[in-house]
């Protein structure tokens, strides 16, 4: 029965992938190579489409996926299948948090956890600073590096500095606004 | 009833906007939970990303999951994270079904690279937000450097990184106490 296949093999994504949604990728390679129900190449673009539409990728990825092997209850049992580790496990561990939540154990690995996410989150930062600020390609190419820093898009991201400095907009406008600067101006340069 | 409700629609909304994944969602979470709603305050937030980056599966739907549970105990995790999941599942099932070369339009692409200028300021916002309460002396600051600079240059998991974290918080605090 494919749909309980499906389940469980993303159950098995959910339950071992560790670190966000790109985690999930060895294991989709894996899914390829065992039961052919995409090839690489489905899972490149996989991730073109996962990365440019909203949600989490590895969400994303799981229902496309699961839609290509067998439709849309597929993309539905897939999805199911990859979340339900996280919610179980998360819920489990949420209780404990607040049981032990003074406990010096639990503060004392918080003081470590902390700095921790935030230099996650700032990595990520810099990972988004690569591909939308910066053009390490044309800088390697032509070795100047006027050609390094994309100025439109810097521009751009100094006046939403501002904007989010001196107003209280929510960030789901900026978003908007973002959408329609990069169409008008062609961000991506196509 | 009425909570979980509104627990799904938030999520829902969170979930129809949140590109880049997890980390870039983490403005909004702001904006929605401890400032308009005041379910979660900025510490938690860490602590929810900070779980959610070293246990297993996608790190948005760990968060979620999180803040459903603080505010309506397992059936609010569960409400919670089916609302930020539904939109782009619907999403992806018409893109899967239609649109095979989304990713490939000249207005996608456009539009997507406008906004992935727009997660980074959100994403600095973020840091900013929480910096003083992570970054709360100069053992800390170190740690933050440690692991910044290993998951820039290296492929360590950040699962491990993580935890590695936690347990040299835990020895810090053991034996020179918080300062």
């Amino acid at each position: 029965m494919i749909f309980i296949q499906l389940f469980i093999e993303f159950f098995k994504v959910g339950l071992f992938s560790v670190g966000g949604g790109l985690a999930t990728l060895p294991f989709l390679y894996n899914l390829s190579d065992t039961f052919h129900w995409f090839t690489h190449s489905d899972i490149a673009n996989m991730i073109a489409i996962a990365e440019s539409t909203p949600g989490a990728i590895g969400v994303n990825m799981s229902t496309y996926a699961g839609y290509n092997v067998a439709g849309v209850a597929g993309g539905l049992l897939s999805t199911l299948g990859l979340i339900t580790p996280s919610i179980i496990i998360i819920l489990m561990i949420a209780k404990l948090l607040d049981k032990y939540n003074d406990s010096k154990y639990v503060q004392s690995a918080f003081f470590g956890l902390r700095p921790a996410s935030l230099a996650m989150i700032a990595a990520a930062g810099v990972s988004v600073v690569k591909v939308s600020l910066i053009d390490l390609e044309a800088f390697q190419i032509s070795g100047q590096m006027v050609d390094l820093f994309i100025l439109p898009s810097i521009l751009f991201a100094v006046v939403l500095y501002f904007l989010s400095k001196k107003t209280s907009w929510h960030p789901i406008l900026l978003i908007g606004i973002g959408a329609i600067v990069g169409i008008v101006f062609q961000f991506a340069g196509i | 009833m009425k909570d979980l409700l509104e627990l799904f629609f938030v999520f829902m909304k969170i979930g129809s906007v949140a590109f880049g994944g997890g980390y870039a969602m983490l403005p909004i979470l702001q904006k929605e939970f401890v400032e308009k709603r005041h379910w979660v305050n900025d510490q938690e937030l860490v602590d929810y990303f900070a779980v959610g980056q070293c246990t297993p599966g996608v790190i948005a739907v760990n968060v979620s999951t999180f803040i459903g549970h603080k505010r309506k105990g397992v059936i609010g995790g569960i409400v919670a994270t089916l609302g930020f999941v539904v939109i782009p599942i619907i999403l992806l099932l018409v893109i899967a079904a239609f649109l095979n070369h989304f990713s490939e339009y000249s207005l996608v692409k456009n539009a997507f690279a406008g906004i992935r200028v727009v997660v980074c300021i959100l994403i600095l916002n973020a840091i900013e937000r929480l910096w003083k309460k992570s970054i709360v002396n100069k053992k800390a600051l170190v740690l933050f450097g440690i692991i910044f600079l290993l998951t820039i240059f290296t492929s360590i998991s950040p699962a491990i990184l993580v935890i590695c974290a936690a347990i040299v918080g835990m020895i810090i605090c053991q034996v020179g106490g918080n300062e």
